[in-house]
């Protein structure tokens, strides 16, 4: 067994309003920043042992697909590295 | 007896058991770990903040063991009404399509809203008539519906929309609409019209001593079973 920590990105799918990324981007215009957009990823570093990369992926791509992301307003990938 | 199901957060939960019973049901709030009670003719979800709110608004109750039983109590036909955070573990558990998300406002909203009834024909809302304006009061901060343009189409072809947000003479408008959802709508139902979710709230305009009864008729789809 090898300590992974699998990285999932959870982001609302295009097309999907985003009023707190809105929000924040006016402020930051408020601020004299100049932006074209700005969105919100939320991100999960999640430690588990599995025998290989490719099962520490499928986990953590079933966790996102239960739990950490919901299927209609959101995509996500997963990134695994050795911990 | 109607259970209304309590997790920890849950505060509308109370509202709900008073106003059922005021319309003559018997009703216990049953807290989600303990089971639900053999003699259990109706689930109501009722509204509140289970569990802070973490990750969204119903995500973790959607997935606590309860919802297990109440998945079965709906097989065996048992009806099942998600109120405000009753809804959002509703749609987050898939019992009814579509995810009840952050406002457009980004801001928590607590006012009234008027509500066209779109179908009378249901058990929730048989007690008015089709195009009916009621009024009930709304508190979410995650109201906005969304649903891809597929399930948005089925929604609307099966008649499985029960209200939508309107102005005070009926009209369907964007000025009208509280929290973006789209198509104004407030309530659906699931795949069986044996189970319904809404964010506004019945429960509190059903005590004519509170002086808003609209949504009576709403918590009275539970007399059809």
């Amino acid at each position: 067994m090898t300590t992974y920590t699998a990285t999932v990105t959870v982001r609302l799918k295009q097309g999907v309003l985003d009023p707190e990324a809105e929000t924040t981007k006016r402020a930051l215009e408020r601020l004299g920043f100049e932006l074209d957009a700005l969105r919100f990823t939320e991100r999960y570093e999640v430690d588990l042992d599995a025998a290989d990369a490719d099962e520490a992926a499928d986990r953590a791509d079933d966790m996102a697909e239960r739990l950490l992301a919901n299927p209609t307003i959101h995509d996500y990938e997963v990134e695994v590295a050795e911990a | 007896m109607i259970a209304v199901v309590q997790f920890g957060g849950s505060n509308c939960d109370r509202d709900a058991v008073r106003a059922l019973e005021d319309l003559g049901f018997e009703a216990e709030r049953v807290w989600h770990e303990d089971s639900l009670p053999e003699d259990t003719t109706g689930i109501m979800l009722p509204g509140g903040f289970s569990y802070g709110d973490y990750l969204r608004g119903g995500a973790m109750a959607a997935r606590s063991p309860i919802m297990e039983s109440v998945r079965e109590e709906i097989e065996a036909g048992t009806p099942v009404l998600g109120v405000c955070n009753g809804a959002q573990v509703g749609c987050e558990s898939g019992l009814t399509p579509g995810a009840f998300t952050t406002n457009a406002s980004a801001r928590f909203q607590c006012e009234h809203a008027y509500l066209r009834v779109e179908n009378a024909d249901t058990p929730w809302t048989q007690a008015y008539e089709e195009g009916d304006v009621i009024e009930l009061p709304i508190a979410h901060g995650e109201g906005r519906f969304e649903i891809d343009d597929e399930g948005y189409e089925k929604l609307e072809s099966a008649d499985r929309i029960l209200f939508r947000y309107c102005d005070e003479d009926g009209n369907v408008t964007e000025e009208a609409n509280p929290n973006g959802s789209r198509g104004n709508v407030a309530g659906i139902l699931g795949e069986s019209a044996s189970v319904a979710v809404l964010m506004p709230h019945p429960e509190r305009a059903a005590l004519p001593t509170l002086g808003n009864t609209d949504g009576r008729g709403v918590l009275a789809g539970f007399e059809g079973y």
